[in-house]
């Protein structure tokens, strides 16, 4: 017997006799001779419950977690507070054990949450519609690609080369295989290089790319930028780190066509990568070209307010090969995690972990910057900013591992003409004494 | 019956707080964020206090249906018990606090969670190599066309632009072609539900990159012809793609790899029993034959002795198709499914869903239509044409009749080949008494359908809403709240 299936012998015979077979492999008699597994699996198992807790402590005994020493490290992923509110939603079961929404009249709570969640997406981004999530941040700004390309009937993109290296490695696997061009433009003093831009801008280009606060952790001039972009005829696309957005103007506001971001920052824990959610918004023209699924508000036979999966003659279950995406499966459950973190920090809470983010940075580069860092860019930065390390970025982590903290990314492969670039991210979470010392340690490291 | 909820923005008041923060412990920043890129107006987030958090929360919550309220038997969707030991090693701190950039040496628990299980999906399917990087099903699926399209082209067959598809395929396997850039040609079931092998081999020729295949394909049946299907595609040129939705019927029983795919994907949130979370986070992993591992996309998780890393090295790669490793912590629920069922659980559950779902299907096969008539596996398709004839009963009525009953509806309308089709998958986690409850509602409502009609139709009655405007939502589409108003 096992605690996951349910079956008794006498139950089993029951239904065999029901059938009129005698054993369970007589419905398998179909399968080809020569396909029919001989053996059983080689692989581990069975395990009891209490064994296995064991099995899996000892693994996670074999990681360093980020409540066991002080993390610097950002670069798309940030050790933000995660309040208790957040998991007790989400570990109800009437939550993470439903299907997708597709019954609305028995799953209009996943369906209301949605729709709040794209509510404040829309409010955070200054933009029309959002969908019910993306796989992540990267593989969202890559399907933006394809909106604008199809938009405007062009295919070619130009994007920054101050965007995550990450999310451009998946925007030029998506684009490769669907013939999409991108080409990269660079960037001075950690910002978009618009002479640069403005220079590969032309009647072919279907969309500008940028990030902002770019990977570098500096502010973009979107408006400038959306202003070069349009003067084409290309949409501008905009990655953007939610939780700047309570201090920085919407994109959205700025000539942005398309919003996307990583959502991991807005209470999904980092989980070594995933899984987190990516968000998706654009303008009303865009509204009928958006990937993925949305949640719209209808009426009920009565006229009672409710909320259904719409538009859905955009997806892949009603338009097969001509839908806008293939994305079925989305990330739900997270943005779930991030609808209930953005009510429970709400318009203040979230303003003012922005600023603890924004003080806290600034404080901590100010204190490098005295121990004989030299900062990379002078251009405004948010919670994330480059110094320029004296000696191997690795061996400056390395040290400061010993010491229980997570040193920042090292910019060395992805740009090494930055030099030996530290990037370094301080979120509301890291106290002026771990900063002290963190300054204290990289500063001796450096000398 | 419940009621239901206001917006959680009829709910704000300002001044209300939800949160705590520490009090800034550094001096203000003497650099200030430029004017003009400085926010103007505030994000008008709401503002309520932490219990109304909570109760608005858990009152959305219980408006839902659920695997952990009642039988779920949605076809394709493999919705297993999703069990509670998994939540809770998910959680563990190194699992869920833990930085995808850290230091290799810092995460070595991790980077061996995720090579031990990538071996452990290449024994399960009789494949070489598996990547956890797929976020999804049909990530995967877009993935491993890449990774097909990318090696007929390494072999200087780029012209091959052409994939071959059942007509009975789930709607992501044209979708991702075309994500992909392939074009797609339908091929056609036969009469007993399988393949059309004559029909295939017509739409053969050196533009076929390849074949898309679920096996047992989505009307729950085993492509008996396999194996001829394999060496057509194979002798022509062309690779076999399986998409794993339906691997449950499988386990410890046929392997893909044995079957001739040469890449597959896998639903760790169906057949590894993690949870479908209100329609994911899922996981979306695929493995590949030798011949195709260089293409795989990095990082690829490699072993030197006791040291696991990350491999970026790898030239013919397609490249990256999410950031970072993937879905991890989906990785670690499934991780402790596998170990938990181990080899003999799997065969275990594999036999008792296929038994389940064959036992329900002869339970209702005297009151609906029923278009195949053959031992299923771990699922089955039945129709409503026999009650949409006779009374103009439809199947979307009898199944929001269902949930009047108490069960949430099977999968209707799909697959496309089958009119008013119902597509049942009781996986093996319910038990008989389960089955027999499901089966009399049935039963009731196709009396229902046959002498009262009109309650099928009004259906359902007990929810806090009732059938929605969908034409509406879709004319006029609000999709966000009115802050304005």
């Amino acid at each position: 017997m096992w605690n996951y299936i349910p079956h008794t012998p006498e139950g089993k015979q029951k239904m065999l006799e029901a059938l009129g077979i005698k054993s369970v492999d007589e419905l398998f008699e179909d399968i080809p001779k020569e396909v029919q597994m001989k053996g059983i699996y080689d692989i581990p198992g069975p395990m009891s419950e209490d064994e296995l807790v064991k099995h899996m402590q000892c693994l996670d005994g074999k990681n360093l977690n980020l409540d066991s020493c002080a993390c610097f490290l950002g670069a798309g992923v940030y050790d933000h507070f995660v309040p208790s509110v957040v998991d007790a939603v989400a570990s109800r079961g009437e939550f993470y054990t439903a299907y997708t929404p597709y019954q609305p009249e028995i799953s209009q709570g996943t369906l209301q949450a949605i729709f709040e969640y794209q509510s404040m997406i829309c409010e955070l981004t200054g933009m029309y519609v959002t969908n019910a999530s993306m796989y992540d941040g990267a593989s969202a700004f890559a399907e933006s690609a394809f909106m604008a390309c199809t938009a405007t009937k062009r295919e070619k993109v130009l994007c920054s080369k101050a965007v995550n290296p990450e999310y451009r490695a998946v925007l030029r696997t998506y684009t490769r295989f669907r013939g999409v061009q991108v080409e990269e433009f660079g960037y001075e003093d950690g910002q978009v290089d618009i002479k640069d831009l403005e220079g590969k801008l032309g009647d072919e280009i279907a969309a500008v790319m940028i990030q902002s606060p770019n990977f570098f952790g500096v502010i973009e001039d979107i408006a400038r930028i959306a202003e070069a972009a349009h003067s084409k005829g290309a949409m501008m696309i905009v990655s953007a780190d939610p939780i700047s957005l309570a201090m920085l103007e919407a994109p959205g506001h700025l000539g942005a066509d398309i919003v996307t971001g990583e959502g991991q920052a807005l209470g999904n824990q980092p989980s070594f990568g995933g899984p987190h959610f990516g968000f998706l918004a654009a303008t009303e023209k865009l509204l009928r070209r958006m990937p993925g699924r949305i949640v719209g508000q209808t009426v009920d036979t009565q006229g009672r307010r409710g909320f259904v999966l719409t538009l859905q003659a955009r997806e892949q279950h009603i338009r097969r090969e001509k839908a806008t995406s293939n994305i079925c499966t989305n990330q739900s459950l997270c943005a779930l995690m991030g609808a209930v973190y953005m009510v429970a920090m709400g318009k203040e809470g979230l303003k003012e972990v922005a600023s603890l983010c924004y003080n806290k940075a600034h404080y901590t580069m100010e204190g490098l910057v005295k121990r004989g860092f030299k900062r990379a860019f002078s251009a405004p930065f948010f919670k994330e900013f480059v110094v320029l390390s004296p000696k191997p970025v690795k061996e400056l982590n390395d040290a400061l591992l010993k010491q229980g903290f997570i040193g920042g990314y090292d910019l060395s492969c992805h740009y090494p003409e930055i030099g030996q670039g530290w990037l370094i991210a301080v979120t509301e979470r890291r106290t002026k004494e771990e900063i002290d010392r963190f300054v204290d340690i990289a500063g001796g490291e450096a000398l | 019956m419940k009621k239901p909820v206001e917006l959680i923005f009829e709910l704000s008041k300002a001044g209300r707080k939800a949160y705590s923060l520490p009090a800034c412990d550094v001096p203000e920043a003497d650099e200030k964020i430029p004017e003009k890129f400085a926010r103007k107006v505030d994000a008008r987030l709401p503002e309520v206090f932490e219990v109304d958090v909570v109760r608005h929360f858990t009152r959305l919550s219980q408006l839902n249906y659920a695997v952990d309220l009642g039988f779920y038997p949605l076809g394709s969707c493999t919705m297993k018990y999703n069990p509670k030991v998994n939540e809770s090693v998910s959680r563990l701190p190194g699992f869920l606090k833990l930085h995808p950039y850290q230091p290799e040496e810092s995460v070595q628990g991790a980077l061996k969670l995720i090579y031990d299980l990538e071996g452990m999906l290449c024994e399960i399917t009789g494949m070489d190599k598996a990547t956890l990087q797929p976020a999804a099903g049909a990530h995967g699926e877009m993935t491993g066309l890449m990774i097909i399209k990318a090696a007929l082209e390494h072999r200087g067959e780029g012209k091959r632009n052409k994939i071959i598809i059942p007509d009975s395929a789930h709607g992501t396997n044209p979708a991702s072609a075309s994500m992909v850039g392939f074009e797609v040609l339908e091929v056609k079931s036969d009469e007993r539900g399988n393949v059309d092998v004559e029909d295939l081999k017509k739409l053969m020729s050196d533009e076929v990159a390849g074949i898309m295949l679920t096996n047992p394909n989505t009307l729950g049946l085993f492509e008996e012809r396999i194996t001829e299907i394999a060496r057509i595609i194979h002798d022509a040129g062309g690779l076999l793609y399986y998409d794993g939705a339906n691997l449950n019927a499988n386990l410890g029983k046929a392997r893909p790899g044995d079957m001739g795919f040469d890449v597959v994907h896998l639903n760790l949130h169906k057949t590894f029993s993690t949870p479908h979370g209100g329609g994911g986070p899922g996981s979306g992993p695929i493995a590949v034959k030798k011949e195709l591992v260089p293409f795989l996309p990095v990082p690829v998780v490699e072993r030197d002795g006791d040291r696991y890393y990350l491999d970026y090295d790898r030239p013919l790669s397609i490249g990256k198709v999410r950031s970072f490793y993937g879905n991890f912590n989906v990785m670690v629920k499934a991780y402790a499914y596998i170990l938990t069922m181990g080899p003999e659980g799997l065969k275990e559950a594999a036999e008792c869903a296929v038994l389940n779902a064959n036992y329900l299907m002869k339970r209702l096969r005297d009151y609906f239509d029923l278009p195949f008539d053959r031992w299923c596996k771990h699922e089955f398709v039945i129709s409503g044409n026999k009650q949409k004839k006779a009374t103009g009963v439809t199947t979307l009525d009898m199944v929001k009749r269902l949930i009047d009953y108490g069960f949430h509806p099977p999968t209707v309308y799909f697959p496309l080949i089958v009119p008013e089709a119902m597509m049942v998958e009781p996986t093996e986690t319910e038990s008989l008494e389960t089955l027999d409850a499901f089966a009399e509602c049935m039963i009731k409502i196709a009396k229902e359908a046959e002498e009262a009609p009109e309650v099928v139709k009004d259906s359902p009655k007990t929810t806090p809403i009732s059938r929605l405007d969908e034409v509406t939502a879709a004319k006029r589409p609000i999709v966000k709240w009115d802050f304005d108003k």
